[in-house]
């Protein structure tokens, strides 16, 4: 029997031990009437070999195309080290570590990790995980209605500039809670926020602005203006930010006079494949005074008995466990295999290599978008300072252009266009660090012909 | 044992080289968004690092180094197939947001899983997104809600959860902006009828429950406990928790349930993973089916495809930026289909029947049991007051001298109902011989409480820290590490 050690001597004695006849017996106190029928819906089993076959001819069958899609997953290279120790069985099985002292390996990992991400962010206090960037950004807005004692309001300003599926998110997360979220628009012209869409809230109680750097286009915002300006008007900020980009980018603790109150975002470009979708991870860090306001794990340094340093979860009485109803979130189970890997990615790449990186992605892009806005149809939609993402605006549908790419083993970036109607045509493209010149060349090559021969159709 | 912090392996300017691009250019960033100060990452060599989280493993107790009776959390063997076929480089490599045509292979396989799990929990529509117990159980409540609010039914807003509920059932309710109102459970373990009768009217949105309960006991009336919720306007949602117990016997639509989340990474034997991820997926009946947590996969006959908030209008929504966590659900989809059909009712058979024998033998040894002359399901629960009153020894201290004898321990001091508990799961994968060696433990530890308490007060004395003091880390609060 698959993963089952128990022989029929076993079966036999173990039976006899309870004093039950059989296996059956076991269930007498499940109603007869509601006992199931047999599962015909499931497949017979396969052994290993055999589905080992089956996932290999439909992961074959993907393929492997050439990627040049962000929006919100980024596709960096991964070194080997990271899922080789990640998959370790003692990190991998272990359970989420409320047996401190079962557990320190994961602990001591976990406290590293909150160490490096309150730096990389310029935050005092970091959690150990959030599910992923959209509901991490839920969860700070939450964490802000809680955090801004003198705002009754709970209205939180979002720009329309953020992530549309956080938005999404944001409203089924935090919407049943009283939440209310008003949409800033863009600037058409620089694709960014700016103070002046703000000025009509001047005067009004409003919890949190919420930053997206760089924003869902990839344009840079101007985060010191827009900070001080929520920071005056006597709201909190929240930083959506990606990690990867803050190894060059300023960190949101030094956006404006005081930095921002709360950062959250997706750490999937630290060390996790894009995996078509999950699992990723969400992070979050805040100023130390909001932190007994945060969700999630936390971990602590602490000593033992014999006054030895050692690590233990912390502030338990914020969580579901302890409180309730009225704990600061459900969060239970979070990522903690994406924290190791990105913890371990942070380790292997260091400070420079992330630099190096990131700085690599912003020139890639910037190559990509030279050599497309050639291309006959094609326009950039910003100017502006932009990090690896821009927008293109194409003369004809988007969708039939990503279909006729993927045909040739591209898949050339999202179509915005339903999201950003008012930007027509508008495409979503990406190059990180993992693209080369060659790439980046045959995409070129690929969007013109798609181009023309639908023109010449 | 001691392993230094990575910060205190770092020296500048040392790096690990091979991973970064070698002729990076300068940043071209406008000078006022520029980071000025580099972030205190480690500057390590990559076999410093490697070293370093090797030996961090080392320090852990996991399913694959230890047996881990953690009741409630189904540590069960994680077949390594369930991971190589998830980690495959089609899988692996794939955006998210890549055209549904270069993706047919992986949507298939989440498409046959919804399929899989809609016919285990007697369920009539699945959704994959919730990346937690614990989102599950939002989504479950989100539903319950968007299912009473669409029918003009606005009073609605009180969520029943028996007081042996897990802490994130009463959490939830108030995330989805719910009153909670617990009720009691009887001595012998089931649910208070007449608390429960007293309790519905029409404010009820719903209740929540987990079947066999916390208590490790099924709930033999379950089907009444549907018909007064019903009777009184409400939604009956089936924490997954315990699914273990009960999968291919009996399933919770049959019981009457009208929504569940599903632990896949306890059920379906993905890795808890020190923490995650997770995967909470969600079960419905006929009348939920419009208010699903999207994506979901559809199939046309030709074609596999997500259905998003075009096809469901009235969905709850979207739980996360893309699909949920989707390797996880490859992992499950693979363990599913290496059982097949004849192997899901094995899963609760074998599980039970440890649970039973584990049972009977430390109650053959003396240990009381919180419920006796219940069956047990896939869990129980030992109560060690006589050993509190008698030797002045803890759940806690038992616990902890445990792990000294090479086993993680037991859940502690939960249900909170039962004083000096211990909730033992043992689960399927475990051999007789492993479950004798722990009842072994449990009677050496009970003649070193009887002859030297204070032997246990100390415990643990091998592991790499004895007992830590929490007080101090929550007061003097070190949560990042500061450079001298």
């Amino acid at each position: 029997m698959p993963f089952i050690p128990h022989t029929t001597d076993d079966i036999r004695e173990m039976l006899a031990a309870i004093g039950a006849a059989d296996i059956q017996a076991l269930f007498d106190e499940i109603p007869a009437e509601l006992r199931s029928r047999a599962l015909d819906a499931i497949p017979p089993a396969l052994s290993e070999m055999e589905i080992g076959r089956l996932m290999s001819e439909r992961a074959a069958a993907d393929g492997q195309k050439l990627n040049f899609i962000g929006a919100g997953a980024y596709e960096h290279h991964v070194p080997a080290a990271v899922w080789a120790i990640v998959t370790r069985g003692e990190f991998y099985s272990a359970y989420t570590p409320y047996q401190a002292e079962a557990s320190q390996g994961t602990l001591q990992l976990l406290y590293e990790y909150q160490s490096m991400m309150a730096s990389l962010t310029g935050m005092a206090a970091s959690n150990a995980s959030l599910y992923d960037g959209a509901t991490a950004l839920a969860e700070a807005c939450l964490m802000a209605v809680r955090a801004h004692r003198k705002s009754k309001s709970q209205r939180i300003l979002v720009p329309a500039a953020v992530n549309p599926d956080y938005r999404a998110v944001l409203r089924a997360v935090a919407g049943g809670q009283n939440l209310a979220f008003e949409l800033l628009p863009y600037d058409p012209r620089g694709g960014v926020t700016t103070t002046a869409s703000l000025e009509k809230y001047r005067g009004q109680d409003i919890t949190a602005l919420v930053i997206q750097q760089p924003n869902f286009f990839g344009n840079l915002e101007d985060v010191d203006a827009l900070t001080d300006w929520a920071h005056e008007a006597g709201m909190l900020v929240i930083a959506v930010a990606n990690p990867m980009s803050l190894a060059v980018l300023k960190p949101p603790g030094e956006w404006g006079a005081k930095g921002v109150d709360i950062v959250c975002g997706e750490g999937q470009p630290l060390g996790v494949p894009l995996s078509s979708g999950g699992p990723y991870f969400g992070f979050m860090t805040t100023r130390m005074e909001h932190v007994r306001q945060m969700p999630g794990r936390i971990v602590g340094r602490t000593v033992d008995l014999d006054g030895k340093a050692g690590f233990t979860l912390t502030l338990q009485a914020r969580e579901q466990h302890i409180r309730r109803s009225k704990a600061t979130s459900n969060i239970c189970t979070n990522q903690g295999l994406l924290v190791t890997a990105a913890t371990i990615y942070m380790s292997l790449i260091g400070p420079q290599g992330l630099a190096k990186v990131a700085s690599t992605c912003i020139q890639r892009t910037a190559e990509l978008v030279a050599v497309l806005e050639k291309v006959s149809g094609v326009r950039v939609a910003f100017g502006g300072p932009r990090f690896h993402e821009a927008v293109l605006l194409l003369d004809r549908p988007v969708r039939g252009v990503l279909e006729a790419l993927a045909a040739r083993g591209i898949v050339g970036g999202v179509d915005i266009s339903r999201d950003y109607p008012s930007l027509g045509n508008a495409l979503l493209v990406c190059a990180t660090e993992t693209r080369t010149p060659g790439d980046i060349a045959t995409y070129a090559r690929a969007l013109a012909d798609v181009m023309q021969s639908a023109a010449a159709a | 044992m001691r392993e230094q912090l990575i910060f205190e392996h770092s020296r500048a300017g040392r790096s690990a080289a091979a991973q970064y691009p070698l002729d990076a250019p300068a940043a071209d960033v406008p000078e006022n968004l520029r980071r000025r100060s580099a972030p205190m990452l480690p500057e390590v060599s990559e076999l410093q690092a490697v070293r370093h989280f090797t030996r961090l493993s080392q320090l852990n107790f996991s399913i694959d180094t230890h047996f881990y009776p953690l009741g409630s959390c189904t540590m069960k063997y994680n077949p390594r197939a369930c991971n190589q076929y998830a980690l495959l480089p089609g899988f692996l490599g794939r955006h998210p947001l890549a055209p549904e045509s270069t993706g047919q292979g992986i949507l298939q396989c989440l498409y046959e899983l919804q399929e899989m799990l809609k016919e285990v929990t007697g369920m009539r529509g699945v959704s994959l997104t919730p990346m937690a117990g614990a989102q599950g159980e939002f989504a479950g409540v989100a539903m319950i809600q968007a299912y009473h609010k669409a029918r003009g039914d606005h009073a609605r807003r009180e969520i029943i959860v028996p007081d042996a509920a897990h802490g994130t059932n009463p959490a939830t309710a108030t995330m989805c902006g719910c009153t909670v109102k617990e009720i009691p459970s009887l001595p012998n373990g089931d649910i208070d009828l007449d608390a429960l009768r007293a309790s519905v009217g029409p404010q009820t949105a719903g209740i929540m429950l987990t079947n066999p309960s916390t208590l490790g006991v099924f709930e033999r009336r379950i089907r009444e406990v549907a018909g007064i919720v019903h009777e009184a306007g409400g939604l009956l949602y089936y924490d997954g928790a315990n699914l273990n117990a009960i999968l291919g016997k009996v399933r919770p639509g049959d019981m009457g349930f009208d929504v569940i989340h599903m632990n896949l990474h306890k059920t379906f034997s993905t890795p808890h993973g020190g923490g995650g991820p997770g995967s909470g997926a969600v079960g419905v009946s006929e009348r939920l089916l419009p208010f699903m947590p999207v994506p979901v996969v559809g199939f046309d006959g030709a074609q596999y495809r997500w259905l998003d908030e075009k096809d469901l209008p009235q969905t709850i929504g979207r739980l996360s930026a893309f699909m949920g966590n989707t390797g996880v659900l490859l992992r499950a989809y693979v363990y599913m289909r290496m059982l097949g059909r004849e192997g899901m009712h094995r899963v609760s058979e074998y599980a039970t029947l440890n649970a039973n024998y584990l049972m009977a033998k430390l109650t053959a040894a003396g240990f009381e049991l919180a419920y006796p002359g219940r069956r047990a399901g896939h869990e129980f629960i030992v109560t060690l007051r006589r050993e509190a009153r008698d030797y002045g020894t803890t759940a806690m201290d038992f616990a902890k001298r445990l792990l000294d004898y090479g086993f993680h321990a037991p859940t502690t001091y939960f249900p909170l109902l039962v004083p000096e508990c211990l909730l033992i799961e043992p689960t399927e994968t475990e051999s007789k011989e492993e479950l004798d060696a722990f009842v072994a433990a449990m009677v050496a530890i009970r003649e070193e409480a009887k002859a030297d308490p204070a032997k246990l007060k100390g415990a643990p004395y091998t592991l790499p820290v004895r007992r830590l003091d929490d007080v101090r880390a929550a007061k003097q609060l070190d949560i990042a590490y500061q450079a001298a």
